[in-house]
């Protein structure tokens, strides 16, 4: 695993956000600017989805990605691609090392699945993209996810085919960094998970910046 | 000639299908049915897609399945989730040990480039199809589109992850013969084609059959081997029965 700091200076930022444990963002990113995730205070899953901003049919797609690239987790020099078979956006800096393509996001029904019936009030990513998606408005619904990156998170798969989710591997002020190559709509959820160790039983915030 | 099936009792075979190699084939598959899948000859690839016919927004969900079972391939004792927590088909036989998850499907230039072309112009019914093409033309049936194309299985395909994360799909898996049993846990919308595996080797463009049986069987009973692989398909099971209540 190979780590690759950014030369990018935080306060040249255009664009510089906080977004709180549980909170979701919906915003478009253009062409050519790089965008960072800061994990502010470590092992935050940051679950996200891509569409193209002329065209929501395209979007981020897992399987393309993952085979193209013939291998499961993202890093520096990654390119997510879209259903097109399009790059959307390509991995320019990770100083966590690896990212998780598999786990998708959690919903108040796979946590009943997977917890307990009980589970179901507790607050989810999906939940959180249900609703950015209802307030960014043009006509995104649950059409429109799919299987998400997975920032900082954790999800090693073994040659026998056993997957599991597993202690974090990022830490406090680790961030990863990419390079839009089209204009592409981000839909965040910072994962609210309390149920395994994905956020390390404790969300927290995370930051986001543009660079044009 | 037809696969034989003689562990089904013939009074419970509702119909069988041989479905052409690179050809589509949908059926809306009733709670209280299987379908099992047969490839005869070994090699064959059966890219697919599920929906709950009743509501097409909920639909099999491979992030949802890989982590509710801790695994990532599908094999007798795992269910096939949708995103809703129910299960939508439930794998209760297979003789094959290995059903890819995490390829996606086959596109016109990726079997362009693989196996040359060929049009219909000049080939006919043997011109070269593809996974996506294909997809998009079966679910549009349906009034499904690109937007419900999901994260697909591909059964009797094995790419296993090595510990960097690398895929590599196995030559030596495919068995002539080999059949997964496929249990609707909803009136599920099963979508799938006979393309070739995204991953599998280039050469001669020639997808193999496979041959279909859809049969009454019994539902989830206190031991069964689905329920019984991991609690969390105890748990799946009840949400799917509590759908019908």
């Amino acid at each position: 695993m190979s780590l690759t700091l950014s030369p990018l200076n935080p306060e040249q930022a255009t664009y510089d956000e906080v977004i709180e444990a549980g909170d979701g963002w919906m915003y478009e990113i253009k062409k050519g600017q790089t965008f960072r995730i800061v994990d502010l205070e470590g092992n935050q899953a940051v679950d996200i989805l891509f569409y193209s901003a002329a065209n929501a049919d395209e979007r981020y797609s897992a399987v393309d990605t993952i085979r193209e690239q013939r291998a499961i987790y993202l890093t520096t020099g990654s390119t997510l691609l879209s259903t097109e078979l399009n790059p959307m956006l390509t991995i320019t800096a990770d100083t966590c090392g690896r990212h998780d393509t598999l786990g998708g996001a959690c919903a108040a029904e796979s946590n009943m699945v997977r917890y307990a019936l009980e589970k179901r009030y507790m607050h989810n990513c999906r939940d959180t993209f249900l609703l950015q998606m209802a307030e960014y408005g043009h006509d995104y619904s649950k059409r429109d996810l799919t299987s998400n990156v997975n920032f900082f998170m954790n999800v090693p798969v073994t040659p026998d085919g056993k997957l599991t989710f597993e202690d974090g591997i990022s830490d406090a002020g680790k961030y990863v960094e990419m390079k839009a190559e089209m204009d592409v709509v981000a839909l965040i959820s910072n994962c609210p998970q309390l149920n395994n160790p994905c956020n390390a039983y404790n969300p927290t915030p995370i930051r986001l910046l543009i660079w044009n | 000639m037809f696969s034989p099936t003689p562990d089904i009792p013939e009074d419970k075979v509702r119909f069988r299908e041989v479905v052409l190699g690179g050809a589509s084939w949908s059926h809306v598959l009733k709670r209280g049915s299987t379908l099992r899948i047969i490839d005869p000859q070994g090699g064959a690839n059966v890219s697919a897609l599920f929906f709950n016919f009743e509501l097409m927004v909920e639909r099999y969900n491979m992030s949802d399945t890989l982590k509710a079972q801790h695994v990532a391939f599908l094999t007798t004792g795992r269910a096939l989730y949708s995103d809703m927590g129910r299960i939508l088909v439930s794998v209760t036989d297979d003789t094959s040990g290995w059903h890819d998850t995490i390829c996606g499907h086959s596109t016109a230039s990726l079997v362009e480039r693989k196996y040359g072309k060929a049009t219909f112009q000049e080939h006919r019914n043997k011109y070269h199809r593809n996974g996506r093409d294909s997809f998009l033309v079966e679910l549009g049936k349906y009034g499904l589109g690109t937007k419900d194309l999901v994260p697909n299985a591909n059964f009797f395909s094995k790419v296993t992850v090595d510990d960097t994360g690398g895929l590599h799909f196995d030559e030596s898996h495919a068995k002539a013969g080999a059949h997964v049993d496929l249990r609707a846990g909803l009136n599920t919308l099963v979508v799938l084609n006979t393309c070739p595996h995204p991953l599998a080797p280039c050469g001669t463009y020639d997808p193999k059959p496979v041959h279909l049986v859809v049969y009454s069987s019994e539902p989830a009973g206190p031991d069964d081997v689905v329920r019984k692989f991991r609690p969390e398909n105890d748990r799946g099971l009840i949400l799917t029965d509590r759908y019908f209540m």
